[in-house]
């Protein structure tokens, strides 16, 4: 049952849907609202059906029904983290190959690999994650048997069987040293490789029997997601057709051309982000997102110009390869300065989970005389709201804003610091469960008494 | 030289050997010592000296003495290469340069207990591959040292970014004996003698579990199992013991350093029941393990680990990433400490070798979380004193104590605050590093004329 609850005078009754067990507010929160603002004290936020329907000062919120109000005592409040790129969801154990779907090496297709019906949303890491406060994240098969890695989906690590929120939404390539391997061994075979498939999806969305974006009900909720083009669903076989790529490739790639699906293109090296703005050129529509690029401050001014976002390495600083001689903690410091729109890239860490500590380092170097850092609400837009618009959430997750996704987390720390840990998450405003088998065999292993039976009865 | 000595009984290796007739096949460890060079020393010294450096007092800032100890508006004097006095404002800084640390902190230097740094340099391309010598499940005869390539620009960012002063580089973990590794001071050096921790002993690389089985198993040999594992660790110590070192012999040599106490071991080890064989394993051949490392599982054996008084050296938060890791939680460091077991957090990374300290940090969090205070010192502690004493150094390094090596760090914040970066690093007392100096930060040979070229990195 909801009740009014009342803490400023003006009487902004916000309870237009019916009653919902989502229905929450929380108030004296130390409030982030991962829009790049500073955090706030004194803030309070109210979620209502699931949705933000207030974040901000205490002092201005108005009057709304609930169902619970929660004073966190000074408590960090934040949205959940977003986290790309990941593999969240397609692998148990990495170095088990049976439990692993990351990588498709010896697989005939590339770019119509399509990670939306493998996610499995019982997965441990997702668990962990959850409860390290990741609520949303992309997560994406490996470049591996071709230069397209495949079709990514976003999904959000809620406690139910619905992992994923978009399906295709995003195609991945490799370009640079790991693409030109994937080629046959050069950059220049990956270029062509590139090209040519882009060609054969142009020609084969040239045939136009792909339906407008209005001509079938999307099958997910977001309401922008790419249609299905009938030919991966339909019965016709034009194998002849087919020049390098498959014909499910080449219809994977079709979106892509059109530019009505992101292109996540992996590279490093100045001159290969330099080689990839300049695709736009060729393939007007591209909607193009770096990924790694590590040298990106070397060319930060030609990706601030050409509006292509970043998911960064964080915090990589050295010449792993002779792609990323140049690279510096800095990097990202360096580019959000010159107007580039940054995300940390949650696959150049050991786990996800660490997107807070990167994001806290990043804070750290602007304290460092010559290094370029990032400010608190930055780092954390970097890690939250940043992320959410590359995967197409803008204004719908990794921010607490009016409309937006309730994805709440109550940390017991800052959530920048190393060791700050989420005490409660939401996602979608239902509260999460935040066991998980490491918490099992933590809280198995808090004494070692096995006076009375062995440890496998202590469950 | 007497070579067998066949009730040589005294020593604490012989304690296995001694309880069957099987000792009588025994060469005797006791009289048995490492073979020098034609030119009567230790082959490979070290010709590290330390660089000048000026009477220093830190004053003002917050301690941790590496040891467990917190003081507060402290005062850290360190000349002619030693610390030379530790205290708090009283401290009489006469004579010295002072240095006002108010609002930061001080450390001893970082020590990471597991590196590859040098034998998997940067750029990590084929040819720089020498970290392994994983032709043979077996290979006490290689020594890391032998791969380190001074020049890797990972040794200058665990300076900058880690304040790390010394290391450990270890062999990899393909083979159940990797070979021998060595400890270095974090100084860059045109050879890798130029960099060897005077005085350091040797350590030794083992490995348990998935890695030997599966390198060897797939090419047909033994070992292919956890089983075969520990048939060759056995039959391999068993002849070394009967080596009698008429005819030298580099592996056998390697092991009977290990067998004589010389030479540490440090064991790749994940699973808790696998450690607690090996240990069961070094009781039998005579010999003690000084740390696993990556012990994910430690946690579940925190009491057998303090009973044998072996070190753990872990990671904060990896797991999953292979089957014997599925069990990692980041509880490990704090359930260990519990127990009253050694803490050693590592990294293992070129990486993580840069942020040890917020590894330690997150660990020490985990346990707060479940009402296990461990005090900041301590875990400063674990990137410090635990991993000098693993290594065989804490009677040099590991702790600012007067007399030891003036080895370092000023942050300036708390080190255990993802906030805070080393400002100044000293190793025996030379300024190696100064965050409000650009030049006072190494570039390697490699890095020169490249973009980026003495960048902060």
């Amino acid at each position: 049952m909801k009740r009014l609850f009342t803490l400023a005078a003006s009487a902004l009754a916000m309870a237009a849907t019916p009653a919902a067990a989502q229905d929450f507010v929380i108030v004296n929160a130390t409030l982030a609202t991962g829009d790049g603002s500073e955090p706030i004290q004194q803030g309070a936020i109210v979620v209502d059906d699931g949705r933000v329907v207030y974040a901000g000062p205490q002092s201005r919120m108005g009057a709304f029904e609930t169902d619970e109000v929660t004073d966190v005592g000074g408590a960090w409040v934040t949205p959940g983290l977003v986290a790309t790129v990941t593999s969240l969801g397609l692998w148990d154990v990495g170095a088990v190959s049976e439990s692993n779907d990351t990588r498709a090496s010896d697989a005939p297709f590339s770019a119509a690999l399509d990670v939306a019906p493998i996610v499995n949303p019982s997965s441990q890491h997702i668990l962990v994650h959850r409860a390290a406060g990741v609520t949303r994240a992309a997560t994406v098969t490996m470049p591996s048997a071709s230069i397209f890695g495949g079709q990514g989906a976003i999904i959000d690590l809620g406690s139910d069987a619905r992992p994923v929120t978009r399906q295709r939404a995003f195609q991945t390539v490799a370009l640079g040293e790991y693409g030109a391997r994937l080629a046959g061994g050069s950059r220049a075979s990956a270029h062509a490789l590139f090209r040519n498939a882009l060609r054969e999806a142009t020609r084969l969305g040239d045939d136009a029997r792909i339906p407008g974006r209005s001509s079938r009900q999307a099958d997910v909720t977001t309401g922008d997601d790419l249609p299905v083009d009938p030919r991966l669903a339909g019965e016709a076989s034009e194998r002849e057709g087919d020049v390098l790529l498959t014909r499910f490739d080449a219809a994977a790639l079709v979106p892509v051309v059109r530019g009505e699906q992101p292109l996540y293109v992996m590279v490093e090296r100045a001159s290969d982000i330099r080689s990839v703005l300049a695709l736009k050129r060729e393939f007007a529509n591209l909607d193009l997102v770096l990924v790694g690029a590590s040298e990106g401050w070397l060319v930060a001014s030609d990706i601030a110009a050409a509006g292509v976002p970043v998911i960064a390495d964080g915090l990589d600083d050295l010449p792993q390869g002779f792609e990323e001689l140049a690279a510096t903690q800095s990097n990202i410091g360096r580019m959000v300065k010159a107007g580039v729109t940054v995300a940390i890239n949650a696959a150049a860490m050991e786990n996800p989970r660490n997107l807070n500590q990167y994001a806290g380092n990043l804070v750290a170097l602007s304290r460092i005389p010559g290094a370029d850092g990032l400010s608190w609400g930055q780092a954390f837009a970097a890690i939250t709201s940043v992320p959410a618009r590359i995967s197409g959430l803008a204004d719908r997750a990794g921010v607490l804003a009016p409309g937006a996704a309730g994805d709440v987390v109550v940390w017991d720390g800052d959530p920048l610091e190393v060791g700050a840990m989420p005490t409660r998450v939401f996602i979608d405003g239902v509260e999460q469960p935040l066991e998980n088998h490491q918490s099992r065999l933590r809280d198995r292993y808090r004494d070692l008494d096995e006076s009375d039976l062995p440890k496998a009865y202590d469950w | 030289m007497k070579r067998y000595a066949l009730f040589a009984c005294v020593a604490a290796f012989a304690m296995a050997g001694c309880s069957t007739t099987g000792s009588a096949d025994d060469a005797s460890d006791k009289d048995w010592t490492a073979p020098v060079g034609e030119d009567g020393n230790a082959p490979f010294s070290s010709t590290y000296e330390r660089y000048p450096g000026r009477p220093t007092a830190l004053v003002g800032a917050t301690v941790y003495d590496g040891a467990g100890n917190r003081i507060d508006n402290g005062t850290v004097l360190f000349r002619d290469g030693e610390v030379s006095g530790v205290g708090d404002a009283s401290l009489d800084t006469s004579g010295y340069d002072v240095l006002d640390g108010s609002g930061k902190f001080v450390t001893p230097g970082i020590i990471d207990i597991h590196s590859h740094l040098g034998d998997y340099p940067t750029p990590s391309v084929d040819a720089h591959s020498d970290g392994n010598e994983a032709t043979s499940p077996t290979t006490p005869e290689v020594w890391a040292e032998h791969s380190v390539w001074p020049q890797d620009p990972g040794f200058t960012r665990a300076l900058a970014n880690g304040g790390v002063t010394a290391l450990q580089i270890l062999p990899g973990s393909a083979n159940l004996m990797g070979g021998r590794s060595v400890t270095l001071k974090n100084v860059p050096a045109r050879t890798v003698q130029g960099m060897k921790f005077p005085g350091a002993p040797y350590g030794f690389k083992m490995a348990c579990g998935e890695n030997p089985k599966r390198v060897y198993g797939n090419r047909g040999r033994m070992p292919s199992t956890r089983m075969g594992n520990f048939a060759v660790n056995r039959q391999t110590w068993l002849d070394a013991r009967a080596y009698d070192g008429k005819k030298r012999d580099l592996a056998k040599e390697t092991l009977k350093g290990v067998l004589d106490g010389e030479i540490l071991v440090h064991n790749h080890c994940y699973r808790a029941d696998e450690m607690a064989l090996v240990m069961d394993m070094a009781k039998e051949m005579g010999y003690k393990v000084s740390a696993f490392h990556h012990a994910v599982e430690a946690y579940k054996i925190g009491d057998l680990l303090r009973e044998n008084d072996v070190c753990s050296a872990i990671w904060a938060d990896w797991y999953g990433f292979k089957m014997e890791a599925y069990d990692g939680i980041l509880e490990n460091a704090a359930f260990l400490q519990r127990e009253g077991a050694c803490v050693v957090i590592h990294s293992d990374d070129a990486n993580g070798i840069q942020r040890l300290n917020q590894e330690a940090a997150k660990a020490q969090a985990a346990g707060r979380r479940l009402g296990i205070d461990i005090s900041d010192a301590t875990v400063i502690g674990w990137i410090t004193l635990n991993a000098a004493k693993a290594m065989g150094i804490d009677d040099m390094t590991g702790s600012l104590e007067p007399g030891k090596m003036a080895d370092v760090v000023l942050w300036n914040g708390d080190p255990l605050s993802v906030y805070s970066r080393p400002e100044k690093v000293w190793v025996d007392g030379a300024l190696m590093y100064d965050a409000l100096d650009r030049k006072r930060r190494p570039v390697s040979d490699f890095e020169l004329g490249q973009p980026g070229e003495g960048d902060v990195k």
